[in-house]
């Protein structure tokens, strides 16, 4: 029926199929580093041609192509520019930040479609109505996911307090959010005249942004990576949902990739904190049995510090260490210190390890990147199921600013707030060292019995400072 | 005011250590007390004066001096009579005692009025107490130098070679008791090279001589050896009966033997008789590491090392004094641990805390006073069974995943889920349209397909595999896209489009998204080149 379009309908389809087949090896290639880089490829050749094969498919006329070209040429260049600049230890804040940018242009496309009455002319009246619902549904998902994730750079980018804010009644003012949000979905179905139901989608967007700014405000600090992960599903559902409003099946499949692909790792990192993902949504870590810690045992005894010559010493006289990075290696900055010290290491034949939590760090993964930046070998850097066994044959088990994974009272005491999480086991190790700046608790909130054991030193100091240090030492 | 830490010159033959070394002088000192050495205390151990001198001590010329202007002595032996006289009345003594050895010294010391704290009467079982226990840290020389005493007497390699001028085995010794010195022994043969070989009545240190490099070699019958505070108790006749068969054995076949059985209180246990003596290989080596108490060989001479049957048996017992420069070090350490917790405050005074469980056990004379022995220590709780919330996330381990071993749910629970889903299909099914359906139908295997996909990346790709899939969900580009420049609809086109806004939003949304789409998969990429073997 349109003679100005390149591609006819059945060939832009078969692009689309083209393009959710190389989606879908995209994120099979990341099952290994070694193909991980291939994956990335097939990513983005297979959104080429899902780009090209919409701008030169039926759907989109010449006249258009001016638009689309200058907008991707600023979108283009701006998000290029962020990719090169950005440091390894901001990772968390981008991708939050990147969410954002999905979640708000979810938005933009469900108001712009249902102000255009091009899009649902022609349907019948069950489908009309359908589709109405999958508009308000689309910016509904596409609206929290941008003032969630909107929050959750503000907290990674520490702009906002880390701390849980928790508003009284708030499970209360969220059932009543639902109501409303409901409520208005049934007007705004029922609105025969677009102007009739933009009220109810102005009210429900207004909702739909306080909502996702109230729920991660309710989460603290240490459950970011369920965040952050969590805004990655919903930016896919926003997208699948989008799909079904525009009836197109790769925004369907692509949307449905990644929403489940952000739930598995939330649901990795729940696990790798032995919570419950509704908790963790609930917000307020600590919150609800807070006063049963203090109860309970109260770490007594004293900490034997070391000095960073010392912790030389240990580490040149070891055969077996293992390091174990957090959060507060990703604040001093200082892989590229550690790295020198395992290159060190290694030449004198010390078989250096990196043990990892699953949720070290604010993001999956983080510690991973950060090692992977300072060019440490990935296949000495292991997961915490692979090594935890390992720890008795320890000689030094160097604990680098993290805290919450490394308590002993998560397989000790019941009564702690963390009781069950798996942690590594680096009290049983010989030696355990651990870097601190003081001896304030983690994010948790919760003392650590750990840094009182007997076979455990505390080399307190800025990491990079102290690292730095031990690194001259051993050179020394 | 400060009070003065005196370190008097030992005076029992043979011995070498000094009770500190210039390195913890500074440490004492930095707790607020000033230290007195005696004038050549240090020699034998490679601590000269000027050593003492530079660290900040003040060196007296005679034992007189130090003694009279000491408010604390720390000493290694128990001091003699005579020294003892010397000691300044209400004074502090802080030294080897053997309390129950030593009735004598005890009541002179408290004719002087004097608080005595025996670092052999140190409560080991605490935790807390372990950096002040001396007999553990001088046993750990002991142990080393019966090593090097075996192999300075004993004729070969400690390790197996295969050389040109022949194979040589490697030396087989077994080590008799293995508490701290047994352990040390161990540890040192093993790392010489030789096939180590140990036993010991407590049948839980076998892992830790297993972790050394040795091997446990087992009594054939069924008795528990563990006495308090460490110690191995005397066991039934049977048993020794038993374990005199398995040393027979052992002493026929093995070339070195160390022996390190004490039982607190009383004469060291007969282990090796000379018959056993006299099965050995000619060149064979016994290193009695008991011979103060009476030695566990038969043959033993204390003090010296003789030859009989052709085994050399070495008695000495000062193993520790040896090795000087070192057990001095560990020596002091330990007393500056013990005056840390004396000296809480840290501006050099002592407070001898009688609640302390740790510092009770120590005071064996509280001014005057004898107070030892002390009140049987609080009964240590019996290793509580494993609570069974510990067992749980054992059991979680299994690796996440497919393939991952995990309960199948119960009937119960998987019969709600199916429930709950057959139900929300119904309604879908009931109320939408065709049209929708096709699409679900396409959701859903996506769903699934994610799922699997997304469980076989590894855990350190988590952070990429975010940033990877956060540029696909730009794909919602195309929704912008279509919206820019629609071909306009025949005769449908009755209705006005608002045009600008429409267009405005699309090209927003255009902007953000690439943002998204160039940005995420550049970042992923910078990432992903970083990974490297």
């Amino acid at each position: 029926m349109n003679t100005t379009s390149l591609l006819s309908q059945p060939l832009a389809t078969v692009a689309y199929i083209g393009a959710t087949i190389l989606f879908i090896m995209s994120l099979g290639g990341l099952s290994h580093p070694e193909t991980s880089r291939r994956g990335n490829q097939y990513g983005i050749i297979g959104m080429a041609i899902a780009v090209l094969a919409t701008i030169f498919g039926p759907k989109v006329t010449p006249a258009g192509w001016g638009w689309i070209v200058g907008a991707m040429a600023v979108g283009g260049s701006i998000g290029i520019y962020a990719a090169r600049t950005v440091k390894m230890t901001q990772m968390p804040e981008l991708v939050a930040l990147m969410h954002s940018l999905v979640g708000l242009a979810a938005v933009f496309v469900g108001y712009a479609n249902y102000i255009d009455p091009a899009a649902s002319a022609n349907l019948p009246a069950d489908e009309h109505m359908v589709h109405l619902i999958e508009t308000y549904v689309g910016i509904l998902i596409g609206a929290v996911t941008f003032s969630g994730s909107i929050v959750a750079f503000g907290k990674l980018a520490g702009k906002i307090s880390g701390k849980p804010v928790i508003l009284p009644g708030r499970h209360f003012l969220n059932l009543i959010a639902l109501g409303v949000v409901i409520w208005f979905g049934v007007q705004f179905a029922g609105a025969h005249e677009v102007s009739q139901g933009m009220v109810p989608l102005y009210v429900m967007t207004a909702i739909a942004l306080l909502f996702g700014v109230h729920m991660v405000m309710a989460i603290g600090g240490a459950d970011m990576p369920v965040v952050v992960s969590m805004l990655n599903s919903y930016s896919g559902w926003a997208a699948a949902a989008t799909g079904f409003m525009l009836s197109n099946d790769l925004l369907i499949v692509t949307g449905a990739l990644v929403g489940s692909s952000g739930a598995i790792l939330s649901y990795i990192m729940c696990k790798a904190m032995n919570r419950q993902f509704f908790s963790v949504i609930a917000g307020g870590f600590g919150t609800e049995g807070g006063a049963a810690p203090a109860a309970g045992a109260v770490p007594a005894g004293e900490v034997t510090p070391i000095t960073s010559a010392e912790t030389a010493e240990l580490l040149r006289d070891a055969k077996n260490v293992i390091l174990v990075p957090g959060y507060g290696m990703a604040v001093a900055q200082a892989q590229h210190t550690v790295f020198e010290i395992t290159k060190l290491l290694r030449e004198k034949g010390v078989n250096v390890r990196f043990g990892i939590h699953p949720v070290a760090g604010r993001m999956p993964g983080h510690m991973n990147v950060l090692l992977a930046e300072a060019k440490v070998p990935y296949d000495i850097v292991l997961e915490m199921e692979e090594l935890n066994d390992d720890f008795p044959d320890t000689d030094v088990a160097m604990v680098i600013g993290a805290n919450d994974i490394v308590n002993p009272a998560a397989e000790d005491d019941p009564t702690s707030p963390i009781a069950g999480m798996p942690v590594l086991q680096v009290w049983k190790a010989k030696t355990s060292i651990v870097m601190k700046r003081s001896m304030a608790s983690g994010y948790a909130g919760v003392d650590n019995p750990l840094f009182y054991k007997e076979n455990n030193r505390m080399l307190f100091g800025d990491a990079k400072k102290m690292l730095d240090e031990v690194l001259v030492a051993l050179k020394g | 005011m400060a009070l003065v830490i005196g370190i008097p010159t030992e005076l029992a033959p043979l011995e070498k250590r000094v009770a500190t070394v210039p390195e913890v002088v500074e440490k004492l000192i930095k707790l607020g007390f000033s230290v007195m050495v005696q004038s050549g205390a240090g020699d034998a151990a490679n601590c000269d004066d000027a050593s003492y001198r530079a660290a900040g001590a003040t060196i007296a010329d005679s034992a007189a001096a130090l003694w009279s202007g000491s408010d604390i002595v720390f000493k290694v032996r128990p001091p003699s009579l005579d020294e003892v006289a010397l000691m300044r009345e209400g004074g502090t003594l802080i030294s080897f005692i053997w309390p129950a050895q030593n009735p004598d010294l005890m009541q002179a010391l408290a004719a002087k009025k004097t608080t005595v704290l025996a670092i052999d009467s140190l409560p080991r079982q605490l935790s807390r107490a372990q950096k002040m226990d001396a007999l553990t840290s001088m046993a750990g020389v002991s142990g080393y130098r019966a090593v090097v005493e075996a192999a300075n007497a004993f004729g070969r390699f400690f390790n197996g070679q295969i050389t040109a001028a022949g194979k040589i085995p490697p030396a087989k010794v077994f080590v008799a008791g293995a508490g701290v010195a047994g352990l040390a022994a161990i540890g040192t043969a093993a790392n010489l090279g030789a096939i180590v070989r140990a036993n010991d009545t407590r049948a839980e240190v076998a892992d830790q001589v297993v972790s050394l490099g040795g091997e446990f070699v087992k009594v054939d019958y069924d008795e528990e050896g563990s006495g308090g505070g460490g110690y191995a108790k005397v066991m039934s006749e049977g048993f020794q009966k038993a374990q005199r068969e398995m040393y027979a054995k052992q002493a026929r076949e093995v070339d070195i033997i160390i022996t390190t059985a004490l039982i607190p209180g009383k004469p060291a246990p007969r282990l090796i008789t000379a018959e056993m003596v006299q099965s050995m290989k000619p060149g064979s080596v016994i290193v009695d590491m008991a011979a103060e108490q009476g030695g566990n060989c038969e043959l033993t001479e204390p003090g010296k090392a003789v030859v009989k049957h052709g085994v050399t048996i070495v008695g000495y017992t000062d193993l520790a004094s040896r090795l000087a420069k070192q057990s001095s070090s560990l020596y002091a350490t330990n007393l500056f641990r013990l005056t840390e917790e004396l000296c809480k405050a840290k501006d050099g005074t002592v407070d001898v805390n009688m609640e302390d469980e740790a510092i009770r056990g120590l005071t064996v004379i509280k001014e005057g006073a004898i107070t030892w022995p002390p009140p049987a220590p609080k009964p240590v709780a019996a290793p509580p069974a494993p609570p069974a919330a510990a067992a749980k996330p054992a059991e979680k381990k299994g690796g996440h995943g497919h393939g991952a071993v995990q309960a199948p749910a119960s009937w119960k629970e998987t019969g709600i889920q199916f429930g709950v889903v057959a139900v929300l299909f119904y309604l879908i099914g009931a109320g939408a349209p065709s049209a929708f359906l096709s699409h679900f139908t396409v959701f859903v295997l996506a769903c699934f397909v994610g799922y699997m996909v997304v469980w076989n990346v590894t855990a350190a790709l988590h952070t990429p595999l975010m940033s990877v899939t956060n540029a696909i969900s730009s794909i919602i580009v195309l929704g912008a896209l279509v919206q820019v420049a629609p071909p306009l609809l025949g005769e449908g086109a009755s209705v006005v489009r608002p045009v600008g806004w429409i267009l405005g939003l699309a090209v927003a949304s255009i902007v953000l998204v690439t943002i998204n789409m160039f940005g995420g998969f550049a970042v992923t990429r910078r990432m992903l080149d970083m990974f490297r073997k």
